[in-house]
């Protein structure tokens, strides 16, 4: 489990810096998927299968589907790209990695001092579930409504544009109908 | 091996965290900001690993409810900023009237 962890490791930190250095939005989105992978691995390695499979199945699954749709929607093309180019003289990168650097060192004096490394344990479905539905059945009723309210509130935010657009099209091909 | 899935977790936290203030892509914004919740959650199964306990890993089905949730929304206003705007520059929504 060590030596799957390890690769699983360097795997999902590789593609991790591969997502947030491209220009291009859909490459990034593209190296983002191996990496949520990479750390369903890890997880499965840390001895979750469950949310393993639950990582697979809604980060790069349902979350990645809805960044590539959008992204697709965008059609940032060619412009967006050059764009990038001007924005990216890298030295804009500097001010972040030195504080990145630090919350970094600050993680590793903590972990440093955190004592001796414990195995990872097992905990199975079984037990996940058991928790999920006595201790937390309040939680799990207030992520429910958390997703009712976000559903809710994207629908009322793209449907002024997705209408808009649909208004323009309806013009526009009135126009051409009406011009000759 | 917990320990490792902490570093693991620090550094994917640390990478979106610059990725999040280098970037003025809004979509890689968002990106970055996935990226740490993912990390953050790894933190949670990693601790509840090297604990025995199931509750890391519901933390971490909360942190996935939480993460879809605002990426629903957070895309959901990129479109409208696009649309007002036509472009994904964090930087031109300073000027917003109403």
């Amino acid at each position: 489990m060590p030596v799957l962890f390890g690769f699983a490791a360097i795997i999902a930190i590789v593609a991790t810096v591969m997502a947030i250095s491209r220009l291009n939005a859909v490459h990034a989105l593209l190296y983002l998927v191996p990496s949520l992978l990479a750390v369903a691995v890890a997880i499965y390695a840390l001895g979750a299968p469950y949310l393993a499979a639950l990582e697979v199945i809604i980060y790069a699954g349902a979350i990645m589907v809805l960044f590539v749709f959008v992204t697709m929607m965008l059609n940032l093309g060619e412009a967006s790209k050059r764009q990038e180019q001007q924005w990216q003289p890298g030295r804009g990168w500097i001010g972040p990695t030195i504080l990145a650097a630090l919350l970094f060192a600050a993680f590793l004096v903590s972990l440093l001092r955190a004592g001796p490394p414990t195995a990872a344990h097992y905990v199975g479905p079984h037990d996940v579930g058991l928790a999920l539905m006595s201790t937390y059945v309040l939680g799990v009723e207030l992520a429910s409504m958390l997703l009712m309210g976000a559903a809710v509130a994207a629908y009322h935010l793209g449907v002024a544009v997705v209408g808009k657009q649909q208004k323009a099209t309806e013009a526009e091909t009135a126009a051409k109908v009406g011009a000759p | 091996m917990t320990h490792m899935g902490l570093l693991l977790a620090a550094v994917l936290f640390v990478l979106g965290l610059a990725g999040l203030l280098a970037r003025r892509n809004l979509l890689m914004i968002l990106v970055s900001i996935e990226i740490m919740l993912n990390a953050a959650g790894l933190a949670f199964i990693a601790a509840g690993a090297a604990w025995n306990q199931a509750d890391g890993q519901v933390m971490f089905l909360f942190i996935l409810a939480v993460a879809a949730a605002e990426v629903a929304v957070g895309l959901a206003l990129v479109l409208q900023l696009h649309h007002q705007t036509k472009s994904v520059d964090a930087d031109r929504a300073n000027h917003m009237r109403g």
